[in-house]
């Protein structure tokens, strides 16, 4: 902890976070260099989405640290997090619903602009520059996502996967280093799942990626590392091969190994790596 | 003064629907690429233009009433931003108005040599203070939370001048007296129709304020944040600084708008600023309609037409002195219940959805 190597975009070491008389977390950690895609899966309850809570800053860890590009985070507030260059995309997306879809992303955008209190308030100075410019750029991303057309409407006229998109043009638009995606995945069907992994190892090109998923196909498909969390431990953690290998892991979404025989619609919460592993 | 999403709504939806509609005109470009600070003060010499016009056709009593639904406008167009903008509910917005009102008589009263626009620059920085005040004590709340803190304040603070009988003048209040026109205009305009053109004067400056804030990037994250905010916070927009930033703002205007008050009137009671002047504010905002600054157009017409109305119907009607007094309270909450039952999105609202059906069956 004293001498974190500076290759680590983002490390977490010792995360610890109870709930009362619950821990959610216990010491877990996780290293993210520049541009590789990490991913974050467990059974459900695991842990995941608290972890990902602690390192976009809206929940403080019981204890453990956590360095950004080997030093402290610059603050303690979430938004400090997002200025430093963290985004992230919720689980139940979370868009601005009273704003059309271009101000949802321009908020995204927010962050680039380089007006200081003054021209904020007073509407003078470089505010006439930066609003166009956060314009400009919302539009971009909008193109780049394929969502331009629906640019003055109201996210919630708009079918569940343009959502999706929208909800990742406004967390990319602001050109993060890190992007965070919770459940990217979800809701989607087989056609957009794979165009979602062909967008999300454009993104590793400019920054690093997290993500929570349980869709083991996408996980084993474009995660560089995973990570496998459970009862809020951290049980294995490698490469897609490696960690489709540990025992640990097929015990842990499986069951017991007394269960030898392949565990189709076992108690399984989610889809098992048996898709993931026959690639 | 235009609502932000039908501006970008034009703007964005312009180039799609070009083959239909004639090429822009190189002056609309040209307006679109004025800063907004810009474009606001044109529109705000342009109101100010049409209410002089106003003032001189219409007489000396109209010239009081005009200068009244100013100084409201100003009040609501700061709640709008705090509560259509932001998303803070704020029951309290009387008592800003009526710090801005006891300041201007104090310092009419004790620093008589002040000119008018000094008085206002320190509400102005008065009522700054008061709004970070509470700004920052409120800002952890939410929702119900926050309308019971700031009630808290709509409901104490008239009470203060009881507190400070000498300074403050207990439920007599206080009188001022303050210049008419200077001598080189009296020929022209009479005592009224100048503190109206006054009024006006600061009612469109701090509109013009109010539509850059609302319009651009400070309004923006205040939208965000009423929307989601998690989701904002996460994308880098200071949820705690920006609500109270709102506060101050919302705040500013209400002071500036009591001060006018206490300016045109002459007079500041305690009674003028009580919690049913913070509620009508509220009910009138949506009344005219939330999210727009046209919304506290009408919704500052409604306060003060209809008090007047009211007052006049019972007039007519020969009703005793206390159900006349509480009759414009009737009849306002019967014609909110009206508006919002055939206008959920009040007057401003329904003039948007005309617009829309009108220009619907042109094409």
């Amino acid at each position: 902890m004293t001498t974190t190597a500076p290759e680590h975009l983002l490390r977490a070491d010792g995360v610890t976070v109870r709930f009362g008389g619950l821990t959610a977390l216990d010491d877990v950690g996780l290293r993210v260099e520049p541009g590789s895609v990490v991913g974050l899966i467990g059974p459900n309850g695991a842990g995941k989405t608290t972890f990902f809570n602690v390192l976009s800053g809206v929940l403080r860890p019981t204890s453990g640290t956590i360095s950004w590009k080997g030093a402290p985070p610059p603050g303690r507030k979430t938004h400090h997090l997002a200025k430093a260059g963290i985004a992230r995309t919720f689980q139940g997306l979370n868009l601005f619903p009273m704003m059309p879809v271009i101000w949802n992303v321009m908020v995204g955008a927010d962050r680039l602009a380089r007006g200081g209190s003054f021209s904020l308030i007073s509407g003078l100075g470089r505010h006439h520059r930066d609003e166009k410019e956060l314009e400009e750029r919302a539009m971009a991303a909008l193109v780049r996502f394929g969502i331009a057309e629906y640019a003055t409407r109201l996210p919630g006229t708009l079918p569940y996967g343009v959502q999706k998109q929208v909800a990742l043009a406004r967390a990319c638009v602001g050109e993060p280093e890190l992007l965070l995606l919770d459940e990217p995945a979800s809701g989607l069907s087989g056609q957009q799942m794979d165009n979602l992994a062909e967008q999300i190892r454009g993104f590793s090109k400019d920054m690093a990626v997290v993500l929570v998923e349980h869709h083991m196909d996408l996980v084993m498909n474009v995660c560089d590392h995973i990570v496998v969390l459970n009862f809020g431990k951290v049980i294995s953690s490698g490469t897609p091969a490696e960690v489709q290998a540990d025992p640990a892991v097929t015990q842990a979404y499986l069951g017991t190994p007394a269960n030898e025989e392949p565990a189709d619609g076992r108690p399984v919460t989610v889809d098992p790596g048996q898709n993931g592993a026959a690639r | 003064m235009s609502q932000p999403t039908t501006q970008r709504d034009k703007r964005t939806a312009a180039p799609s629907g070009s083959d239909r509609t004639p090429p822009k005109t190189p002056r609309a470009s040209s307006w679109a690429s004025m800063p907004l600070p810009v474009r606001h003060l044109l529109l705000a010499v342009l109101g100010l233009v049409g209410v002089t016009g106003l003032l001189f056709v219409t007489g000396d009593l109209t010239a009081l009433r005009i200068a009244a639904v100013g100084y409201t406008m100003l009040a609501v167009a700061g709640l709008q931003l705090l509560v259509g903008g932001s998303g803070q509910v704020s029951l309290g917005h009387g008592a800003f108005m009526m710090i801005g009102a006891y300041t201007m008589a104090l310092l009419v009263l004790h620093q008589p040599m002040l000119p008018l626009a000094a008085n206002l620059g320190i509400i102005v920085v008065v009522s700054i203070i008061a709004g970070i005040a509470v700004g920052a004590a409120t800002a952890r709340l939410h929702g119900p939370y926050l309308a019971g803190a700031t009630l808290i304040l709509a409901v104490g603070l008239p009470g203060l001048t009881h507190r400070y009988h000498d300074l403050l003048g207990g439920s007599n209040g206080l009188n001022i007296r303050t210049a008419g026109a200077p001598p080189f205009l009296q020929d022209l305009l009479s005592t009224s129709e100048w503190r109206a053109l006054v009024v006006w004067t600061t009612v469109v400056i701090g509109l013009a304020v109010l539509a850059t804030i609302s319009s651009g990037r400070l309004g923006r994250r205040m939208r965000a944040i009423r929307d989601d905010e998690t989701a904002a916070a996460m994308a880098g927009v200071p949820v705690g600084k920006t609500k109270v930033v709102a506060f101050v703002i919302a705040s500013t205007a209400g002071g500036l708008a009591g001060g006018l008050q206490a300016y045109v009137l002459g007079t500041v009671t305690p009674s003028s600023f009580t919690l049913v002047l913070s509620l009508t504010l509220l009910a009138a905002l949506v009344l005219g309609g939330i999210g727009s600054l046209w919304g506290a157009l009408w919704a500052s017409i409604a306060i003060v037409y209809l008090q007047i109305w009211a007052g006049d119907l019972a007039g007519a009607m020969n009703l005793s002195r206390d159900a006349e007094n509480n009759l414009p309270i009737v009849f306002f909450g019967v014609v909110l219940i009206l508006v919002l039952r055939f206008w959920p999105l009040g007057v401003h609202g329904a003039l948007q959805s005309l617009r829309a059906r009108l220009r619907a069956r042109e094409s």
